[in-house]
């Protein structure tokens, strides 16, 4: 193919006509918590993995909320499970539960 | 006419303070330019946070007048403080009344949404207001017969925004979109519904509640962000561009219908009756207390009083609240005048 010096970068617009929502809708099913986030990062703030790696549960479930589950797996990836997010969250989020149901959704369907 | 008292004002906030002011066996006169008595809460059909009928509410009031002696269809034409303490006031049928106190329940003006003209109403069908919903809710015809698929909910129509000159937060609208999508989900459980806005300001009690209940229990979902346009596709249904600001993505989806939570303003049709008697109103259009903290309901002009919404956005109990302790301002300051 001729190289016209150029690419076409993919939109970063959110497109909720299009969304997948089948993992949040798993995540609901499982532990309805999930919708309860006031996205006050309490979690992300407090998470032994965050200050070194992308690892972010406040956006993480942000992102599968609007279908980018993709994106939302790299935040979670260096998880430690330590459980702090559990103990700070102020909505009483089962946090851990479902950072472990992310695991196992995408250990199932996609790996 | 003469009274001790001149009501200016028949919602809730100066029908309850006309009728606490009649428990002192004042003579009250209560004007109110519509036919009808109840204000705004005339066109709403329940009330958060736990759903009570408007009508209830309004009829309780109602009922409770007294011997105040009720003038509807009416409006003052112009109002003067004479050199003793009486005022004399006209209204628009040629009356003159004279009274010692006057009290300025005025309330507010709902934003016209058209001023947002990014936002479409008025153009398009299918984006209404807060109140429109009501409307439709009191006539039991909710969004129509069959389920829509998606409902968005704009916050902070005509509030918050300096561009259309209204800075204030109308502090009542948060709560009122989740009262309304609570109401849209439970009419209609399989649409989806969204809400669009800055912050959510869930201060009262019960409020907070009735927001973790539009999660958890009607999985209604919340996008930070503030709605910058709307636009039609050709089947008629709306689109909503905002930005995700909690994670930095632009965003678009289409909706069925679009609710705009249209914010309170100062009513600002009494501004002439304001100017003759050199009230100070606030930047904002709303009259200033002469005290923000202990004398509320007192105006920079001894013997006119303000109360509800006048002052600025209030939710019902704090109006019912304030119309009471303004009766007894006003009971306290005839006792002083008249006696001495
Ligand atoms: S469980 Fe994972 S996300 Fe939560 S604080 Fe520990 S490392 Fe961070
Ligand atoms: S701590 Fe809980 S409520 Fe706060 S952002 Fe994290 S999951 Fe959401
Ligand atoms: S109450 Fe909520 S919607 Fe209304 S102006 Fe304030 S922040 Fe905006």
């Amino acid at each position: 193919m001729v190289n016209f010096g150029f690419k076409l970068s993919s939109s970063k617009r959110i497109d909720l006509d299009s969304s997948d929502s089948d993992l949040f809708l798993k995540l609901k099913a499982e532990s309805g918590t999930i919708t309860q986030c006031i996205a006050c990062g309490s979690c992300a703030s407090s998470c032994s993995a965050g200050n070194f790696t992308p690892v972010n549960f406040r956006k993480a479930i942000l992102l599968i909320e609007r279908g980018r589950n993709e994106e939302a797996k790299e935040l979670i990836k260096g998880c430690m499970l330590c459980g702090k997010c559990t103990l700070v969250c102020p909505r009483g989020i089962n946090t851990r539960e479902i950072i472990l149901s992310i695991n196992q959704y995408y250990k199932k369907e996609r790996f | 006419m003469e009274g001790d008292v001149l009501v200016i004002g028949g919602g809730p906030a100066g029908m309850e303070t006309a009728s606490r002011i009649s428990d002192f066996n004042r003579n009250v006169i209560l004007i109110e330019k519509e036919r009808e008595l109840g204000g705004h809460i005339l066109k709403w059909d329940r009330l958060f946070p736990d759903g009570v009928p408007a009508s209830d509410v309004n009829n309780n009031l109602k009922e409770s007048l007294g011997t105040t002696k009720v003038l509807l269809g009416n409006y003052l034409i112009s109002i003067e403080k004479r050199e003793d303490y009486h005022f004399i006031a006209q209204l628009n049928s040629g009356e003159i009344i004279k009274c010692s106190t006057v009290v300025f329940a005025t309330g507010f003006k709902l934003f016209p949404a058209q001023k947002k003209q990014e936002y479409g109403y008025g153009l398009y069908e299918r984006v209404i207001t807060n109140a429109d919903l009501e409307t439709r809710f009191k006539k039991g015809d909710g969004l129509g017969k069959e389920s829509p698929k998606r409902i968005g909910f704009v916050h902070c129509v005509g509030s918050r925004d300096e561009k259309i000159c209204n800075k204030q937060c109308s502090k009542l609208c948060c709560i009122t979109a989740i009262k309304q999508a609570i109401e849209l989900k439970q009419l209609y459980p399989d649409t989806e519904i969204y809400c669009f806005y800055m912050d959510l300001r869930m201060y009262g009690r019960g409020y907070e509640d009735l927001y973790l209940e539009a999660q958890l229990k009607y999985g209604i979902r919340f996008i930070r962000g503030r709605v910058s346009e709307i636009s039609q596709d050709q089947s008629g249904l709306v689109i909503v561009k905002a930005e995700d600001t909690l994670s930095s993505r632009p965003l678009k989806i289409t909706l069925d219908w679009v609710i705009l939570m249209a914010g309170i303003i100062s009513e600002r049709e009494n501004d002439f009756l304001t100017q003759q008697l050199s009230l100070q109103l606030g930047e904002d259009g709303f009259i200033n207390s002469v005290d923000p903290i202990q004398k509320t309901n007192q105006t920079n002009i001894s013997g006119v009083f303000v109360t509800g919404s006048a002052t600025g956005p209030k939710t019902l109990p704090e109006v019912i609240n304030e119309a009471r302790s303004t009766a007894l301002s006003v009971n306290e300051y005839l006792n002083r005048v008249k006696n001495g």
